[in-house]
């Protein structure tokens, strides 16, 4: 498999991800700078968490217009895979490769800490390995993660399953006061109509391996690598 | 030529910044404040041109990147 990771200037967990894709699962992985405009190479294109372009404007914006993130967009249209992290999600949805915005914390603050998500549909290509219902720790760490969409769009992404992740308690109950950024409906992660295209603020990166206090994240990175293959 | 574009969150959506802003005035004895929303505001310096063809500009940026419709709302003001 071949991992292409985006790099924008101020990308800062794109290390973290390269090490996981190389060290932890033994799968190929490069950087894309941010200029380039030819990823047809790769097998599956993650676009890390960090503050790129400083958060100017809106967090993901300046990003989202991009050379590589117009070849992402292409290259998703044709059914390329692609894994948004945080930062990364936020440039999805400000690229209009996944509905909805992302806005700041409901409380105003930085979260930064372990959570439960539970997983809301199993039947997906990032989610595959995971059980309907199962309770998942991984870390988030955001200012903008508070996400929202109108009722519409809300209803279809119910109807057609695209919700993934809601932010729990460690029992699995998704309750406000389990919900760590003032999230609508608790979304943690979604997905794209067409399922190729996955947005989280939780890092599933930074709990790949067991030493780090949970490795919950091998969860999706599995899945992903067992529907790649 | 100038284009000003004056950002604020949507109706209806929340303003955790505007809230905070709020609670401090009412802290500062600024009783009578209802409510506050915090925007952003951009100018745009262009070459000068027609005003309606600048107008038409202005709404392409803003839909383009400067203004997210989902969460905000904006007015724009064109200075010749």
């Amino acid at each position: 498999m071949r991992f292409g990771i985006a790099v924008y200037p101020g990308s800062n967990c794109d290390y973290d991800t390269l090490r996981v894709i190389r060290d932890v699962i033994d799968e190929h992985a490069d950087f894309i700078d941010y200029r380039e405009t030819n990823v047809s190479k790769y097998d599956c294109i993650i676009l890390p968490g960090g503050f790129s372009f400083g958060d100017y404007l809106r967090p993901g914006t300046l990003s989202a217009h991009t050379p590589l993130t117009n070849a992402v967009k292409e290259y998703a249209r044709k059914g390329g895979v692609v894994i948004g992290i945080c930062n990364g999600f936020q440039i999805l949805t400000e690229a209009h490769m996944l509905p909805g915005a992302l806005m700041p914390n409901i409380h105003g603050k930085f979260v930064c800490k372990h959570q439960y998500l539970r997983v809301e549909n199993d039947k997906t290509i990032f989610s595959s390995k995971c059980e309907k219902g199962q309770v998942l720790k991984i870390p988030i760490a955001h200012h903008d993660g508070n996400y929202f969409c109108d009722e519409d769009t809300l209803k279809r992404m119910e109807d057609n399953g695209q919700i993934i992740l809601r932010y729990c308690d460690k029992d699995g109950n998704v309750t406000d006061e389990a919900n760590p950024n003032g999230s609508l409906h608790n979304i943690a992660g979604i997905m794209n109509e067409k399922g190729n295209v996955f947005g989280l603020m939780p890092h599933p990166e930074r709990a790949a391996e067991s030493i780090l206090g949970t490795d919950d994240g091998m969860y999706i990175i599995q899945s992903v690598l067992e529907n790649l293959e | 030529m100038l284009i000003k574009f004056f950002i604020k969150p949507r109706k209806g959506v929340l303003d955790p910044q505007g809230r905070a802003v709020a609670e401090s005035l009412h802290n500062l004895g600024f009783s009578d404040v209802k409510d506050v929303k915090v925007g952003k505001y951009i100018e745009v310096y262009i070459e000068d041109k027609d005003k309606e063809e600048a107008i038409k500009e202005a709404h392409e940026m803003a839909k383009k990147v400067l203004v997210n419709e989902i969460i905000e709302d904006y007015e724009i003001e064109i200075v010749e």
